[in-house]
């Protein structure tokens, strides 16, 4: 029965709770058994809440068996990434700074999880504070990658990639802010979606680069992403950037993918030198196959996106060095060398050194540099500047196209400890991602088939305009329905069993 | 642009409040200095004649009414502090003895 369960997907997991067919609580026992039986060899979660699933499922269950109507995600069970705040459960954000911090409240996320009946099995695995395309920079070890255990889930949101294509949850979340969901959904098989720049709360989502930072849905199916998306997304007063203005249309759009006498575009800076072959190969198929599909291929020229990579390794570090300047070691998380002789200044330093990882110490050095007076004109001041010239590119682009599509990752999944060294060829990941979150649009990554050289999954990238998020699901889901269509299953019947 | 130096590292440390050691700072300052390499390439737009963006949204302050809401309890919000002292965050000392 476990094995049944855990192949369902989100949607057809809440119509047999609905319907009686089967229990919340025989849901999450099966996932949580599933977790049992594969995460010592995955490692997707560093955290599994047994008793609060539990808790949360046999609400649901009593809420059904007293005829109150339930949400369209009711009973289902999802992994959080260990970004947001949860309210007596720890929350680590994949680094030692904050091991064994106990949050006293939800993020607006959780709670909107919570209230919807969404059952929380736990907190995935991250590389910390959400700056990596790996998770090795998680503080507490890697996970591997279903397809391939010796290879990288993607990064940052590797521990929900991994879960999704681990068959240990059917719904997850990740957050993007330069490709953390899209990424690992691309290297894994699964379905990610960076929602518009404020459209989903940040309110206890710890903060990495708040002017990028963005919350939003990981899924195995376009479907799925569209209900959970629809659950999180919404205007927070508590968010002073969240958008006050109605959610678009997406379980809709989901519901009726189309893309006939749509416009498409292709960037001709999204390929070229660093591109793998087979990578290239399965996005001109995925060209090809929306041709076939009615719609319309414009070719676009975005000169700006090739400054995207270097003017994101600007700002976002700029803003983490800010940001990350609360660890100070006084009011929450590590505190080391309080030993009654050292001052406050020095056990902030010594406990930042002891509590924070490599990268993050790398990007917060980066950031204090780019922001320092003398270089400040140079690099922060012109990676604003490219910031503006891409924004105008993407709106000159939407001016032609209702969406774009690209290949998500220049390749697909590396050895773990291949890059681990070698920052600037771990950055090369975010490149075709990257322009999203500067402009602060929507984008998708969805699985459009394995590369023929390594048999690893391949991740087509749909970008929309601000607040047209629905345009990802309507063609996610008409590219979903005609793959599935030629491969005869989802790509994840393909991954071996763990 | 020039490089960066194992000095200039050390200086930026000292102002991230990072007590670094000795070979961190060899290692970080050759691996800075390959992405400050990289990243220069943003200068190339230094004399565009282009406003800069900060931020994707047109922000304006958000206000609230200056009212008494439900907060977190002193207990609560302490409940991570590495030490405290009559309901309050108990911190090594900040001034110098005299």
């Amino acid at each position: 029965m476990t094995d049944i369960i855990i192949k369902l997907t989100a949607a057809e997991i809440a119509e047999k709770i609905a319907s009686g067919e089967l229990t919340a609580v025989e849901v999450t026992e099966a996932h949580l058994a599933r977790i049992e039986a594969v995460d010592e060899k995955v490692h997707a979660f560093l955290h599994v809440d047994r008793e609060g699933a539990l808790a949360q499922a046999r609400e649901v269950d009593a809420k059904r068996e007293r005829g109150e109507k339930l949400g369209p995600l009711a009973g289902v069970p999802l992994a959080l990434k260990d970004i947001f705040t949860t309210k007596g459960v720890p929350t680590t954000v994949g680094s030692k700074i904050l091991e064994g911090w106990i949050p006293p409240y939800d993020a607006t996320l959780t709670k909107r999880l919570k209230d919807a009946g969404v059952v929380i099995l736990g907190k995935t695995n991250m590389d910390e504070f959400a700056m990596g395309s790996s998770t090795e920079n998680s503080a507490y070890g890697p996970t591997g990658n279903p397809w391939d255990l010796t290879k990288i889930p993607g990064g940052s949101g590797g521990g929900s990639s991994a879960a999704l294509a681990a068959f240990q949850a059917p719904l997850a979340i990740g957050t993007d802010t330069g490709g953390s969901i899209r990424q690992p959904a691309s290297v894994t098989g699964t379905v990610g979606v960076k929602p518009t720049y404020g459209a989903v709360s940040r309110y206890g989502m710890v903060a990495f680069s708040s002017s990028l930072d963005q919350g939003g849905p990981c899924a195995r199916t376009v479907l799925d992403a569209a209900l959970l998306h629809e659950v999180i997304a919404g205007h927070d007063p508590l968010d002073s950037t969240s958008i006050d203005a109605p959610v678009p249309p997406v379980v809709e759009a989901a519901r009726s993918g189309s893309v006939a006498g749509m416009r498409v575009g292709v960037v001709k800076q999204f390929r070229g030198e660093g591109y793998q072959a087979g990578v290239l190969q399965r996005f001109d198929e995925s060209v090809e196959l929306l041709k076939e599909l009615g719609a319309e291929i414009v070719e676009l020229d975005c000169p700006s996106f090739d400054l995207a990579l270097a003017a994101y390794y600007l700002i976002a570090p700029s803003e983490c060095s800010s940001n990350l300047a609360r660890f100070d070691a006084m009011r929450y998380g590590l505190r080391v060398g309080d030993d009654g002789t050292k001052s406050a200044e020095e056990v902030t330093a010594l406990t930042r050194e002891a509590g924070f990882g490599p990268e993050v110490k790398r990007r917060v050095m980066l950031g204090t540099y780019a922001l320092s007076s003398g270089y400040y004109d140079a690099y922060y001041g012109s990676a604003q500047k490219v910031r503006t010239l891409i924004s105008r590119d993407f709106d000159k682009a939407f001016g032609q196209v209702d969406v774009i599509v690209s290949p998500t990752t220049p390749t697909t999944a590396f050895a773990i400890g291949e890059r681990v060294d070698d920052p600037m060829a771990m950055y090369l990941a975010d490149l075709c991602t990257i322009p999203t979150n500067l402009a602060g649009n929507a984008a998708m990554s969805l699985p459009c088939g394995l590369a023929p050289e390594d048999g690893m999954p391949v991740g087509l990238q749909i970008i929309a305009p601000a607040m047209k998020d629905d345009r990802l699901y309507k063609v996610g889901a008409a590219v979903e329905a005609a793959f599935t269509e030629r491969w005869g299953h989802p790509l994840l019947e393909e991954a071996p069993s763990l | 642009m020039p490089g960066i130096t194992r000095e200039e590292v050390a200086h930026l440390a000292r102002l991230s409040r990072l007590e670094l050691k000795a070979e961190e700072l060899d290692h970080f300052a050759e691996q800075l200095d390959v992405i400050i390499g990289a990243v220069a390439r943003v200068s190339d737009v230094a004399d565009e004649d282009v406003p800069p963006t900060s931020h994707p949204l047109p922000l304006t302050n958000v206000m609230r009414a200056d009212v008494v809401r439900p907060s977190l309890t002193p207990q609560e919000a302490l409940s991570g502090a590495p030490a405290q002292e009559q309901q309050r965050f108990k911190v090594p000392q900040i001034l110098g003895e005299d």
